[in-house]
């Protein structure tokens, strides 16, 4: 190998690295684009969107209900050692309610979502591409996008607020048991806490508590990075059941980060319209 | 082993390959009685693909008369499936044309390839059943898709469908794919590629990995399918006596480069090295 060609091998490879890296980028939104159109345009899949919400939204009721309960307990214990010093053991509902309402509930809920449906998406598709399934629609002049993607899409877009919902009050729950039943507070004073820290924001549309309208938009969102990126790994899938595995690591940790990263950027865009 | 004996030993086994495509035609029945050939349904002209360093078409010239079947036979890798998914619009070429129905179909709109698409059956290597629907689902996926029928009509085809693959309909129709043994997933295939009644059939692989019986009861079934139905087919094959059994023509290939097309006696009969070494 000349010096030349040497010296040029890094470049080459950031050149194929970065050439790589737009080319996910833009499949990845076109990916979007085209789910985005088809919720919207014929044909609908019915029952495929009845099967995912199924799977995706009843389906994880039970791992957010736990996810929820020990949350709302272990920031109730958590909060309840300092504020013990300070006498201060009534905020504890306002503590609970506020992170969990803003951050915590959507979160969480994404990310165990995530683990949990998002997986199961790449590696249902993944299977699906390397047995040439993903073919057999085309063949057939089916739209993979339509049948496979958009079901799954609109079924995480639709749920993801609901089992937010669920993750919200269960974790409340679970601090007011802790409250009550360790520090002695009442559930009446408890949830006025709870209440008072969300009327304390505002209120949007008269009334709905500003906390609660953002901590409902996040997931809408994170349901869409759900489906996209667990459908997108899926559909690229190759190298057999080995490349399903592969498939289904890298939605999960793709998933989880640009949930964390998109959380940021919301919570700045949130904080801009709504609040300040 | 001296060049004589080599030269005698290649001379008996192409005596016996003889001897073999002569029976598989005559179980075919009279050649006459083959459907009528005129006019080509797939053009492949000059076609080249590459995936970065690694050539898999080079100049493919090919082409498939209407009610013909024609075998493109070659090893692992010698390109034969992607010609099958250049023909579907899968994947496009880097020059040269795919022409279906005289029309290219790189140079189409997207409706005009699904409009395309809705004339071909495919049977894939490993059937591509959809795991999560039934037998009955899977046969009767294109009519639920794409047409208006009534259920009663549409049952009444993915029946006929299921018949006319020798599987007995109140058997399976309610088994799911998982159920099925290799040789019925690939029946279940066939029945699910021609539900619609296609002009063109395309088969990747469909005897790979089944026993001997399964596999001449596949061939038979691709023959019947053949005269019953009228369609044209491309099978795409590594199995010499498969194709000899099941083609008015065979095209060979080797690493992406067309060696041979022609009937399967002239191939028998063949001098070309590559021919000569493949039939070994």
């Amino acid at each position: 190998m000349s010096l030349s060609e040497t010296a040029s091998t890094p470049l080459r490879y950031l050149n194929d690295t970065l050439k790589g890296w737009a080319f996910h980028t833009q499949e990845y939104f076109r990916l979007l684009g085209r789910s985005l159109h088809g919720s919207l345009s014929r044909p609908f899949y019915g029952r495929d969107l009845v099967i995912q919400m199924d799977a995706i939204g009843v389906g994880s009721i039970g791992i957010v209900l736990l996810t929820g309960l020990f949350t709302g307990m272990v920031l109730a214990l958590q909060s309840a050692v300092e504020m013990k010093q300070f006498g201060a053991t009534i905020y504890i509902g306002r503590l609970v309610g506020a992170s969990t309402i803003r951050e915590l509930g959507p979160v969480l809920t994404a990310l165990m979502v995530t683990g949990r449906a998002g997986s199961g998406m790449a590696a249902e598709i993944g299977a699906m591409k390397v047995t040439e399934q993903v073919d057999a629609l085309y063949t057939m002049s089916v739209d993979p996008v339509r049948k496979l993607v958009v079901p799954r899409f609109v079924a995480a877009i639709v749920c993801l607020p609901l089992l937010t919902v669920i993750t919200d009050v269960v974790a409340i729950l679970g601090g007011m048991l802790i409250a009550v039943v360790k520090l002695d507070l009442t559930m009446g004073l408890y949830m006025r806490s709870v209440y008072l820290t969300m009327a304390e924001t505002g209120f949007i549309f008269r009334y709905i508590p500003i906390d609660l309208f953002s901590g409902l938009l996040k997931p809408v969102f994170f349901g869409a990075i759900i489906a996209i990126t667990g459908c997108y790994f899926g559909l690229k899938t190759s190298g057999g059941t080995e490349g399903v595995g592969r498939a289904a690591t890298r939605a999960v940790v793709t998933t989880s980060v640009f949930i964390l990263a998109t959380d940021y950027f919301l919570t700045q865009v949130l904080i801009a319209l709504l609040i300040e | 082993m001296t060049r004589d004996s080599l030269d005698l030993w290649d001379s008996q086994m192409r005596k016996e390959l003889r001897e073999e495509v002569r029976r598989a035609l005559a179980d075919l029945g009279d050649e006459s009685t083959l459907p009528s050939v005129a006019g080509p349904v797939v053009e492949l002209e000059d076609l080249c693909l590459a995936f970065g360093d690694h050539t898999v078409l080079q100049g493919v010239t090919l082409d498939l008369h209407r009610g013909e079947t024609l075998s493109v036979l070659g090893g692992s890798g010698a390109g034969k499936s992607t010609i099958l998914r250049l023909i579907l619009g899968l994947s496009l070429p880097d020059s040269g044309q795919v022409r279906v129905e005289g029309q290219d179909i790189a140079n189409v709109p997207l409706r005009q390839v699904l409009a395309l698409r809705r004339n071909m059956g495919m049977v894939f290597q490993g059937a591509a059943l959809f795991d999560s629907l039934s037998v009955y689902d899977n046969v009767g996926f294109y009519l639920h898709e794409h047409t208006d029928l009534p259920e009663e009509e549409i049952r009444r085809r993915i029946r006929e469908s299921l018949d006319l693959v020798d599987l007995e309909p109140d058997q399976v129709m309610d088994l799911l794919p998982a159920e099925l043994s290799g040789g019925m997933k690939k029946r279940v295939g066939i029945a699910r590629a021609v539900v619609h009644r296609p002009r063109l059939l395309l088969y990747d692989e469909p005897t790979s990995g089944l026993d001997p019986i399964t596999t001449r009861t596949i061939n038979d079934l691709i023959s019947k399918l053949q005269n019953e139905l009228d369609v044209s087919s491309i099978v795409v094959t590594h199995d010499i006596r498969s194709a000899f059994r099941i083609s008015n023509r065979v095209a060979l290939l080797s690493e992406g480069v067309l060696v041979f097309v022609g009937g399967p006696e002239e191939m028998v009969a063949s001098e070309d090295e590559y021919v000569r070494a493949f039939l070994r």
